[in-house]
């Protein structure tokens, strides 16, 4: 069987990638960046973080590039002013939402979060903070999870289920209140399923999961679900 | 230029450690630079007792934690032209906010320090400022016209800042933030 290509235009530049490939995957492979958050390859697509919104020409609303499939003759802006300004407020209510201290957190440094508030010029956030004060869970023997830091970009319940086969990780309650749950909202102790394998910790992308004494930089691992998934296939 | 032509510089230290002070030091010989154009007329670094007038740049450390700090700081900001957050307790709250997080703090945080952990005469003293329900950034209580982001802010970054400011030019901080 032969995979159809599809032409289009990204930022102006010509463009051919393989038909179902989505335009953030097209523009990742030709070397523009988009900033992104929830997308990692290898796992499904969210469109969770909206900070890939991408315009097209001739359409009014704004797309997320992760979880839209590019068609012919499609012509995407990945950069003007007006995207410039709603990633920078999607930064500001993603860092509003719970208690991002980058000065304290283990993350500092290596965390894609800050990366981006930084690249993006984030000076400050407009909007009141929430100042969340949930318990951090430290039940387990090394992974740790302070749900303070976390952005439910829902990476780690993905891998879990997709790439681990395991689904330890899951969702409870809904919007801003969300939290990531182990096994039925018990501690990490005392979870049945979780097979300690680490991969949440590898790609969770501020410090919201991680390895109890273990520099973030050698935990994570941004490549890990494409690893395991190019092996599974050979 | 005679000296009381130059732009009028303060700085200000609520509540921070004073590590942004140390990352405007750390600017070593280019203060010398800074110092032909400008002159400090208040700061931790001046002894001078009252806030003056029509001053041109405030750089202001530290997050607003009680209710003196609240005060001053809008009488800071009548007298200011360009009012600074310098660092991440001025521009987020950071670490002094980190007891927004627990709550009734403004009584938890005094029950903690003098005590919980004193082992002689626990009193909690009544001459203290009043502290706040809540520790706020600079921007929630004033106007403020630039953030320098960082833990402590990289000194070149201060630097930067004035720099374009003293030129009559607006600073841009894509790819310069330094959060944490």
């Amino acid at each position: 069987m032969t995979t159809k290509t599809v032409s289009l235009k990204i930022d102006g530049h010509d463009i051919s990638v393989q038909e179902g490939t989505s335009i953030l995957e097209a523009a990742i492979e030709n070397g523009i960046d988009i900033p992104h958050l929830c997308f990692l390859e290898g796992l499904t697509k969210t469109g969770a973080c909206r900070l890939c919104l991408v315009e097209l020409k001739g359409q009014a609303k704004l797309f997320a590039s992760c979880s839209t499939p590019v068609s012919d003759g499609m012509e995407v802006i990945t950069d003007s002013v007006k995207l410039k300004e709603y990633r920078k407020k999607t930064i500001q209510l993603l860092l509003s939402e719970r208690t991002h201290v980058c000065s304290v957190c283990v993350a500092n440094k290596n965390c894609e979060l800050q990366a981006l508030a930084d690249k993006l010029g984030v000076d400050h956030v407009a909007y009141e903070r929430e100042w969340t004060g949930e318990k951090v869970d430290s039940s387990h023997p090394f992974l740790v999870i302070d749900r303070n830091r976390c952005i439910l970009c829902t990476r780690c319940v993905r891998v879990c289920d997709e790439v681990e086969g395991v689904h330890a990780l899951d969702l409870k309650l809904r919007g801003k209140d969300s939290q990531i749950i182990v096994d039925f909202d018990d501690s990490w102790a005392n979870s049945t399923s979780c097979t300690s394998c680490r991969k949440c910790a590898k790609v969770c992308p501020v410090g919201a999961i991680y390895v109890e004494g273990e520099p973030l930089s050698q935990t994570k691992d941004r490549n890990i679900a494409n690893f395991v998934l190019s092996r599974r296939k050979k | 230029m005679p000296s009381n032509s130059k732009p009028k510089l303060a700085t200000l230290w609520l509540s921070g450690c004073s590590g942004c002070h140390m990352s405007l030091l750390d600017n070593d010989e280019a203060l010398l630079d800074l110092a032909k154009n400008i002159q400090l007329v208040y700061g931790p670094l001046v002894d001078t007792k009252a806030f003056p007038e029509n001053v041109d740049i405030t750089l202001i450390e530290g997050a607003v934690a009680n209710y003196e700090q609240a005060a001053f700081l809008k009488e800071v900001r009548k007298h200011s032209k360009i009012l600074i957050a310098l660092g991440d307790c001025a521009v987020t709250g950071n670490v002094p906010a980190l007891r927004n997080t627990i709550k009734d703090s403004a009584n938890a945080v005094l029950q903690r320090a003098f005590v919980e952990n004193s082992d002689k005469q626990p009193l909690i003293p009544t001459d203290v400022p009043k502290l706040l329900r809540k520790v706020y950034p600079l921007h929630e209580v004033v106007k403020v016209d630039h953030y320098i982001p960082g833990c402590p802010p990289p000194a070149g970054n201060i630097a930067y800042v004035l720099t374009e400011l003293l030129a009559g030019k607006i600073p841009i901080m894509e790819n310069k933030s330094k959060y944490g």
